[in-house]
């Protein structure tokens, strides 16, 4: 049963996955138990005293002492071990060693954004090494949003104007997924992000700057369709058409877009930069129909990350 | 409605005693007051429950069914807060409470009849203005108008606000009327020793209204001056904060948590004596628990906010207070299951929708200990595992219980009987589907699926499937039950004055009762469970 139970919950990945595994089961333990006694007891006395005629004869207990007191005392102590089972549980979440790794994320409609010490940022994909505590410094450059991440077993929210903080130490390489637990409107379920797990080597690697930790592909276009899913465009702007957030990039280039103000801009290599670096916020700037919600991609993304992602929008022209 | 003479040859009832539409929209009789909220109630009920339906179809499948992002956040949105303010909360307080906590406490009416309808008319305002919003730009916040959110979204949030601020106002109205009431206006005899528990639960959920309710309303109101005029009080832009506004919020909506449950809980102590032939276990116990719950929901508000930044030593507190809610939730479960041993059981209708509450919401009470330990609560908050908990509370709680009540009283308010037989369908396909909804929530929630979630991973795609199917099957279990009801109001058979030999003072007039509930004012001479067999 245990196994069974286990296997609907999702992986263990770190530290604390375990310990939250164990109390958890523990509840569910306790709570099949009183479920049984209760509903069976119900369900017997609705066989055994099931009227038979009107008026047969009833019992005339209004109430047992000694039960009542079991049935308060004992559902006390048990909720008090779950109470402090939970409690040293939960220092174990909280409490990051002295020794912890800072990164820092913020969040933003709609997307995660990572800041290393190494000055470099990466977004929707949070680089971590195995076997080492590291610990995110968290706000939000909006509304609120919350930082869970199932495999872990962690999750906080991430508030505008104050830091919160979340600790976890992963115990193998992988990929793990990052969802926004807080609704923070429209695209609240593209919020979604990676941890990437990397070998201690990899993350020196990453730490000194040098090589990037994914593999670029050999296309400028692909790597725009894989920059498209990193950098979390994909949330907003789709590719087939349909109408998101933002326009769709499906057919927009060399198309002379009808703005707010009504004005036309031709969509090309400069007015594409500039939606990026700094998305449209006037009228005349902005496609007619959608709102000025875009962040700031500015010192986000490299020179030649805009061209990758400049060749993808370009292929996808009707 | 009813032309025909009572049972005993009186011909006048409330329902034939004065007529005309003026005659409802103006009355002052708790009854006719009563149906009006029924029928406003149950009207709103059907808004949320296509809302319901709506988010469910959604979910068949990640990405879009039918809905885009904002169709589906706004539905979501009035699914919560239609069947949060306008029907939970006021259904069994407002609708079966003034069907009928005057008559259990032997009054002609309440303490004041014009008040009662003026509250009446404050809550359909109220109703009217959230409900209007439907038809302009609607709002997308979630029932809970978290800030800054609700504070910059482009919808329309002062009206749902403003309409949420007039339900409340008429809620503290009743409260306000009802404990005048019970305290003025009990028949002789009636000691509080008598009262009927439904009585006390009533008496419970009117002073947790009477003190909760005007800080939502102050903060509600807060949230529209920093929408209209900029005053930086939950905004961190604006150098306001933003979990000042959940403390406001939760402060209020825990407790209100119990003004939804409390009432549930009496109509079940109602339904399980009679139905068992038997006094109800420990009678003050009973009552005891309810005072029980309603003094710690005041101090657990904070359970809500276990990961939003609140400190370490809060989250200790909160924890540690929540757990003691588990306590008289627990004696209540053990004593109803207690007063059916050695009973002579009934399997009516009203019977088996109290069995349900019980299963439900014991179930609804287990999970709520797992989201009272705090590290459970991290993993599982704000996901589906919350969602399903507080629909196992809420809607197994005080739906299943409602619908407890409304079979019970049914003959009482109508004069007429309903057909067992098509409301024991209705009650299995509820029941069922209630379970095939929300049970697969639980998993989902584990495996960390968030709540409010227009798309979804994958791997998500079967349990949500199966949660939708359950959705429709409770939806055709209530629409069967609309149209029994329906039947059985124009053209069942008539009701005898005590269809179900019950003791309390309701079924001690005619069925329907007079226009001032008794004809000799009743006279109590032992207590509500004891029945002479």
């Amino acid at each position: 049963m245990e196994t069974a139970f286990a296997q609907m919950l999702p992986p263990v990945a770190s530290d604390v996955a375990g310990n939250w595994d164990t109390l958890f089961l523990f509840l569910v333990g306790v709570s099949v138990v009183f479920f049984v006694i209760v509903v069976g007891s119900m369900l017997w006395f609705l066989i055994k005293y099931r009227e038979k005629e009107p008026g047969q004869k009833v019992g005339n207990i209004v109430h047992n002492d000694k039960l009542e007191f079991l049935w308060i005392t004992i559902p006390t102590i048990l909720v008090m071990i779950i109470f402090a089972w939970g409690w040293i549980v939960y220092k174990r979440m909280v409490d990051a060693p002295e020794s912890a790794y800072d990164i820092k994320v913020i969040g933003k409609q709609w997307l995660w954004q990572f800041q290393y010490d190494n000055g470099k940022t990466t977004i929707g994909e949070l680089i971590v090494p195995e076997k080492i505590p590291v610990r995110l410094i968290m706000t939000s450059d909006d509304v609120i949003h919350s930082f869970f991440l199932p495999d872990f077993r962690i999750k906080n929210d991430v508030v505008p104007g104050m830091y919160t903080k979340v600790w976890f130490q992963a115990n193998e390489q992988g990929e793990h997924t990052i969802f926004c637990a807080e609704y923070c409107g429209n695209a609240h379920s593209k919020m979604m992000g990676t941890v990437k797990v990397v070998s201690l080597s990899e993350w020196e690697t990453f730490q000194k700057g040098k090589g990037a930790p994914k593999e670029r592909p050999a296309s400028l276009v692909e790597w725009g369709q894989q920059l498209y899913t990193d950098k979390g465009c994909f949330a907003c702007h789709s590719v087939d058409g349909v109408k998101g957030i933002g326009p769709s990039f499906k057919g927009i280039w060399g198309k002379q877009e009808e703005m707010s103000d009504g004005s036309h801009i031709l969509v090309d290599e400069n007015y594409v930069r500039e939606s990026i670096e700094y998305p449209g916020t006037t009228k005349d700037k902005l496609v007619k129909g959608f709102p000025p919600v875009m962040p700031t991609f500015k010192g986000l993304i490299a020179e030649e990350e805009l061209n990758a992602l400049i060749a993808f929008i370009k292929n996808l022209k009707e | 409605m009813s032309h025909d003479a009572p049972a005993h040859g009186s011909h006048d009832n409330y329902l034939t005693h004065k007529r005309g539409l003026w005659s409802w929209l103006y009355t002052l009789d708790h009854k006719r007051i009563g149906l009006l909220y029924l029928f406003t109630i149950l009207s709103a009920f059907l808004v949320g429950g296509i809302a319901a339906l709506m988010v469910r179809t959604e979910l068949w499948k990640p990405g879009k069914v039918f809905l885009d992002p904002d169709g589906f956040n706004q539905a979501f949105t009035y699914h919560g807060s239609i069947m949060v303010f306008m029907v939970i909360l006021p259904l069994i307080p407002s609708a079966l409470g003034n069907l009928i906590l005057p008559m259990q406490v032997g009054a002609k009416d309440v303490a004041f009849p014009k008040l009662n309808l003026l509250s009446y008319y404050v809550f359909l305002f109220g109703v009217i203005l959230a409900v209007a919003t439907l038809f302009t730009s609607g709002i997308d916040t979630g029932w809970t108008f978290y800030a800054p959110y609700s504070i910059r979204t482009s919808t329309a949030t002062i009206m749902v606000v403003t309409g949420a601020f007039f339900m409340g106002f008429a809620a503290i109205l009743t409260a306000l009327n009802f404990i005048t009431t019970v305290h003025k206006l009990r028949a002789p005899g009636l000691t509080f020793g008598r009262l009927p528990l439904f009585v006390w639960c009533i008496y419970a959920t009117n002073i947790i209204q009477m003190l909760a309710t005007p800080v939502i309303a102050l903060t509600l109101m807060l949230l529209v001056f920093e929408r209209l005029m900029g005053i930086g009080i939950f905004d961190a832009k604006l150098g306001g904060d933003p979990v000042l506004f959940q403390h406001f919020f939760w402060f209020y909506s825990h407790p209100a948590v119990y003004i939804m449950i409390l009432p549930a809980m009496g109509i079940i102590n109602e339904v399980i004596p009679v139905f068992s032939r038997k006094n109800v276990f420990s009678y003050w116990g009973m009552a005891g628990a309810v005072f029980g719950i309603a003094v710690v929901s005041f101090i657990v508000w904070g359970h809500h906010m276990f990961v939003s930044g609140q400190s370490e030593t809060a989250n200790f507190v909160f924890s540690l207070l929540t757990m003691f809610v588990a306590v008289p939730t627990g004696i209540k479960i053990f004593n109803w299951v207690a007063t059916m041993y050695q009973g002579s059981i009934r399997l009516t209708t009203p019977m088996l929708y109290a069995m349900a509450f019980i299963f439900v919401f014991l179930v609804g009470g287990l999970t709520g200990v797992f989201l009272a330990t705090v590290s459970i609560n991290v993993h599982l908050t704000d996901t589906y595992f919350v969602v399903a908990h507080f629909h196992y509370t809420m809607v197994g709680g005080a739906i299943m219980a409602f619908m407890a009540g409304l079979h019970y009283w049914f003959p009482k308010f109508s004069g007429r009987m309903y057909a067992e037989f098509p409301a024991k369908i209705s009650w299995f396909l509820i029941f069922l589907g209630f379970n095939v909804t929300f049970f697969p929530q639980f998993i989902l929630g584990m495996q960390g699926m968030p709540r409010r979630y227009y798309s979804y991973p994958e791997r998500f795609t079967n349990l949500n499937q199966i949660s939708t199917v359950g959705s429709y099957l409770i939806a055709l279990g209530f629409v069967l039950a609309l149209f029994y009801l329906i039947y059985g109001l124009l053209w069942g058979k008539k009701a005898p004055d005590n269809p179900w030999g019950a003791e309390t003072l309701e079924w001690k007039t005619s069925s329907p009762p007079p226009h001032e509930n008794f004809i000799r004012e009743p006279v109590v001479t032992h207590g509500p469970y004891e029945y002479q067999i």
